[in-house]
């Protein structure tokens, strides 16, 4: 840690968010909000005078609430930067009438109320996500009785109680009547592989913290009963089933089974009842303490960055990368890299050598100091353009520019053009093409895919980030669905042609589908929310033509989807059975009367 | 050696059905697409290969862009989320254009998700690799801009794998903006007591 403070390359901000990220790979200007701190970082000593006159007294955060601090304070002795901090919600003020005592007692005058919050933008290649994780709070498992009983702790809170740093220096006491408890149980899995409350995943650490914390109380006190209610103990990794094997031999009681009740005794116990799954038999253990092995939740800023960075998240929350084995600490996004409990509950080990990947995935992109541009990207006709300013509208990186006054032709900025296609398809003069993914291109797949029996088929539309990746997760899970769809892949579902559309009607489509991220999920910043516009325009002229809108289906499908992309397929498939050779010839003959659109 | 580009019009085309050993082969008749492939315009050679993306796989699709003069690749195989950057790269060895080739997705689209249906996945392959085949002829040689890269990381989380990360790159010689939402980095790695495997502190 202090490596970090006093590392020349390192700039540190701390009390600091990311709030904006402009840019791509190679270029990110990215904002960071520093929230003022009151206190001169580089000049406060960490003395502490100021802390012993703050008359503000409120529970200590970093002791998850079992001491208290100041409303001036250090989060911990080690903390880096040393610096104090003042919680300014909490401060009396710096009127000397009202208190300012803390500014009287600096005498290296560090403490500076008409500090206020600094917006910063650093320009940077690529950036690591390392977010970490939330503790689960248990407070909805009420049989463990939490709230209840001062007696039950979690396992971080624990943490704090044996610390010799701690709230007890290092003394295992109870909360109730301070004295040293002769018995304590652990109970594992709160909050983890549960689908009842909490997660259904397994938060990986809780075991070995357990088992940890067993050694740690022998080591502290040899007589002390310990038992551990467990459903599996899983002790994979290297010296784990060591570690294991040694707190058994210590005498610490394992039993199989989650208790059902928790009730506390007139001595402030607790006594469980448990059906021990390895006897079969209902149990009840009286103990002094009992510690909840809590697991590990998604970071709760999670959601906005990954809106802020174009990221994914998995059904559980924590951050998806782009492939599970061969690019672990990639995010589909170039240029951005995971590390941490930000990917997945990890232990310490775990995190140190995926931050240490994803270091070398960073080195790897930068090391050359420059960077090639994937060449997908759009490009103006300028002969066809009409100069109407629509693309450079629609496009989500503003780089496109259209001089309408002086009529000058649009231009793409090549090295802005992050290439999701919403111009091309949104120019009304077919003045756009883009690479890769031309109109012929796709038309062309249109009409292999249709020229043999149409009726039998689904054509649909795929983004390469979310849906088309949805639909591959959906392979690596062997999900049986029908076989009727065939996709088409384009970067972003923004660059679906409403002509794509009526082509695919015209040529005897049964059902046409058009899928993309979510709302909020574009790689493309909000590009699908053009697709959402173009897809309602196109569902009202269907409606108009005498076309069935249904047959036109948008459906928002994400990488982590793969489930809901079969449904979307059965579903489909359904709805294509509705779908008589008679209302296709008739859709046909009806594009045929109807050229104007692009029919 | 750059090859010429004949254009969609002359378009010579290699078509490459990957059994992925039984993983494709076992659900779709890898030979029927490749017989069928074989009779479309523009196709001068359809073949299958057990393994497409392994060195005996490029080596005998690089062999016959040169021996039969290709201008254009379709592999039918995985998913051009994994093995697309191999397949482009392979091309380019050969002397093409990378961008001149298309995939088709016969294993997560197909065969791993039709098992009970063998001979629907097997038309639906053919319809897949009869797609790659219409793109392929149209597809454009591209080619890469280089663009100043800024060699500077950020990174978001001052727990311990925000530090390690830090600290790799900037012992690398690259500088690093750390961000952390707290007054102190640390995160939860530094309210824990001891550790495990080793249990010692985890400051």
């Amino acid at each position: 840690m202090t490596d970090v403070g006093r590392h020349p390359r390192i700039k540190l901000y701390t009390l600091s968010e990311m709030v904006d990220v402009k840019g791509y790979v190679g270029n990110f200007d990215v904002k960071i909000l520093k929230k003022a701190r009151y206190v001169d970082e580089n000049e406060c000593t960490a003395c502490g005078e100021c802390a012993k006159v703050c008359p503000v007294v409120r529970p200590d955060e970093f002791n998850l609430g079992l001491s208290s601090r100041k409303a001036i304070y250090s989060a911990f002795p080690q903390a880096v930067p040393s610096a104090y901090t003042i919680n300014v919600n909490e401060c009396l003020g710096h009127n000397p009438a009202v208190c300012a005592k803390c500014i009287e007692v600096c005498d290296k005058q560090c403490i500076n109320f008409h500090m206020s919050d600094e917006e910063i933008v650093e320009r940077v290649g690529s950036v690591i996500v390392a977010t970490g994780m939330e503790p689960y709070d248990p407070t909805e498992l009420d049989e463990y009785g939490y709230t209840r009983f001062d007696n039950v702790l979690t396992s971080l809170e624990f943490e704090r109680l044996i610390n010799a740093g701690g709230v007890t220096a290092g003394k295992v006491l109870r909360p109730t009547d301070r004295k040293r408890p002769r018995s304590i149980g652990f109970i594992q899995c709160v909050g983890s592989r549960s689908s009842r409350k909490g997660s259904s995943y397994c938060s990986n650490v809780c075991c070995m913290n357990t088992i940890k914390s067993t050694l740690v109380l022998k080591e502290h006190d040899r007589d002390i009963q310990v038992k551990v209610f467990y459903i599996d103990i899983r002790a994979f990794g290297k010296g784990f089933e060591d570690l294991y094997k040694r707190s058994r031999r210590l005498g610490v009681h394992y039993i199989r089974g989650l208790p059902g009740t928790v009730e506390e005794t007139p001595e402030r116990g607790l006594r469980l009842a448990v059906e021990n799954t390895a006897s079969g038999k209902i149990e009840y253990h009286e103990l002094d303490m009992l510690v909840l092995a809590i697991g590990v939740k998604p970071s709760s800023g999670a959601s906005r960055l990954q809106e802020m960075l174009g990221l994914q998240l998995t059904t559980d929350g924590f951050f998806l990368e782009a492939h599970p084995k061969l690019q672990p600490v990639d995010a589909a996004t170039r240029g951005i890299f995971y590390a941490g409990c930000a990917e997945g509950p990890k232990d310490i080990k775990e995190s140190v050598t995926q931050a240490s990947a994803a270091a070398a995935r960073a080195i790897r992109l930068m090391h050359k100091g420059e960077i090639l541009t994937e060449p997908i990207t759009s490009e103006v006709l300028s002969e066809h353009c009409k100069v109407c300013g629509r693309c450079a509208e629609v496009c989500p990186y503003h780089a496109i520019t259209v001089d309408v006054k002086k009529k000058l032709p649009a231009v793409v900025n090549t090295a802005a053009c992050a290439g999701c296609g919403t111009c091309a398809a949104e120019c009304p003069f077919g003045a756009i093409s883009m690479n890769h993914f031309t109109d012929v291109q796709i038309l062309d797949q249109i009409d292999a895919m249709l020229n043999d029996r149409p009726q039998d088929k689904i054509l649909s539309f795929a983004c390469n980030w979310c849906s088309y990746a949805g639909a591959d997760y959906a392979g690596v899970s062997r999900l049986q669905y029908p076989p009727n769809a065939r996709l088409i892949r384009t970067m972003c579902s923004g660059r679906v042609d409403e002509s794509f559309i009526w082509h695919g009607f015209a040529k005897g489509a049964p059902v046409i589908l058009v899928s993309g991220c979510h709302i909020g999920d574009c790689h493309y910043i909000d590009a699908n929310h053009w697709t959402e516009k173009r897809i309602r325009k196109v569902h009202k002229k269907m409606t108009k033509l005498g076309i069935r809108p249904e047959r036109l289906q948008l459906e928002w499908i994400s990488a982590a989807e793969g489930m809901r992309f079969a449904e979307v397929m059965q579903r489909l498939e359904q709805l294509r059975s509705t779908v008589s050779p008679e209302e296709i010839a008739e859709t046909i003959t009806i594009l045929t009367n109807n050229t104007a659109d692009g029919a | 050696m750059e090859r010429v580009d004949n254009g969609p019009a002359r378009a010579r085309i290699g078509v490459y059905v990957c059994h992925c050993g039984l993983n494709i082969a076992r659900t779709v008749d890898c030979e029927a697409v490749a017989r069928r492939a074989a009779q479309w315009d523009d196709v001068v050679i359809a073949e299958n290969l057990p393994y497409a993306c392994s060195e005996p796989g490029q080596k005998s699709i690089k062999d016959a862009i040169h021996e039969h003069n290709l201008d254009r690749i379709v592999v039918a195989s995985c998913s051009p989320r994994l093995h697309e950057p191999t397949f482009r790269q392979m091309v380019q060895s050969a002397g093409l254009n990378p961008y001149l080739m298309e995939m088709a997705n016969l294993r997560e689209h197909c065969s791993w998700v039709h098992r009970e249906s063998p001979h629907a996945a097997t038309e639906k392959a053919l319809d897949l690799t009869r797609m790659a085949v219409a793109r392929v002829r149209h597809l454009q040689p591209l080619v890469p801009e280089r663009l100043p890269l800024t060699q500077r990381t950020l990174v978001i989380g001052g727990g311990v794998a925000g530090i390690q990360a830090a600290l790799d790159l900037a012992d690398n010689g690259y500088d690093v903006v750390l961000v952390e939402k707290k007054p102190s980095i640390g995160g939860t790695m530094a309210q824990l007591d001891k550790t495990f495997p080793t249990m010692d502190c985890s400051i």
